[in-house]
């Protein structure tokens, strides 16, 4: 999977390195701004109150 | 390319997906969750200084008098800053009217509706995230009898003294009473009721911790000398 992905980019070995090492900070970026948010309110406890029962 | 090559990548990928995310809820998110809730907190705390450095209080200030208290703000409506030293030096965050998730605890400290406003007498209660969205109050069971919690609003800073803490089940509302655990008791201190989760990274019970008033700070008569970086005041 990621033999074919390094396979199909172009360019010599410096160009793949640097397209790869964008491709990782756009998904950490869209990990971090979109999908963590998103998951954190189903994992994380978010009762900090005390309410009546 | 075999079968079970791809299945193992895919499963190094969720691995690491997963501790990345770990990352992000325990370090990353509560630093920039936390981080602009601070920038929030100074802005505020600038827009009631109206342009002008606020003075440092001398120890030789005169008595401030009973303290000015304010009317209860609207829904999710900013009104004031908490500034704890012990949660470190240059730790402020926004206190919002009300205890919702998603429009108030996300973006701070809220304050809980109908409990006494900061400097009433009675018992002024606010709840803040121990984990994640910027963890307002992920310190708060380091805190230790003496230290200070301070209130910031447009009328000043008022100082309140950790008492003692205390551990409730989630239903436990009898810390927001006026006399906290004593319901239907007329008050007559002035005191400050905290709670998050507890344990930390869970929601099983509650972690409670009580102030009690000692002064307040008119802005006109200059800030508290402990929190003088914080807010920004100079020695005049």
């Amino acid at each position: 999977m990621y033999g074919a992905l390094w396979r199909g980019l172009p360019g010599p070995w410096w160009v793949r390195l640097l397209i790869l090492l964008l491709l990782v900070a756009a998904v950490t970026a869209a990990l971090v701004i979109f999908v963590f948010p998103y998951v954190d309110q189903f994992v994380t406890p978010q009762d900090v109150t005390v309410e009546q029962p | 390319m075999s079968v079970v090559g791809v299945v193992g990548e895919l499963f190094i990928t969720v691995g690491v997906l997963v501790l990345m995310f770990l990352g992000w809820q325990v370090w990353l998110g509560n630093v920039i969750d936390g981080t602009a809730q601070q920038v929030d907190s100074v802005a505020l705390s600038k827009s009631w200084n109206e342009g002008s450095t606020p003075v440092t209080a001398t120890n030789e200030r005169p008595d401030p008098g009973p303290p000015v208290v304010g009317t209860a703000p609207g829904n999710a409506e900013k009104f004031g800053n908490m500034i704890i030293p012990r949660f470190g030096a240059d730790y402020i965050r926004p206190i919002a009217e009300g205890i919702g998730v998603d429009d108030v605890l996300r973006y701070g400290v809220g304050h809980y509706p109908g409990t006494a406003m900061p400097g009433a007498v009675g018992n002024t209660a606010f709840a803040a995230h121990r984990t994640g969205h910027g963890s307002p109050f992920f310190d708060i069971e380091k805190l230790q009898i003496g230290d200070s919690i301070y209130i910031e609003t447009v009328a000043g800073w008022y100082r309140y003294v950790v008492r003692n803490l205390e551990y409730v089940q989630p239903t436990g509302v009898g810390v927001l009473a006026p006399v906290p655990q004593t319901p239907g008791v007329e008050p007559t201190d002035r005191l400050i009721t905290l709670t998050s989760c507890n344990p930390v990274f869970t929601a099983n019970e509650r972690i409670v911790v009580y102030g009690v008033y000692d002064t307040w700070y008119p802005r006109a008569g200059g800030a508290p000398a402990e929190i003088a970086a914080v807010v920004g005041s100079e020695t005049s």
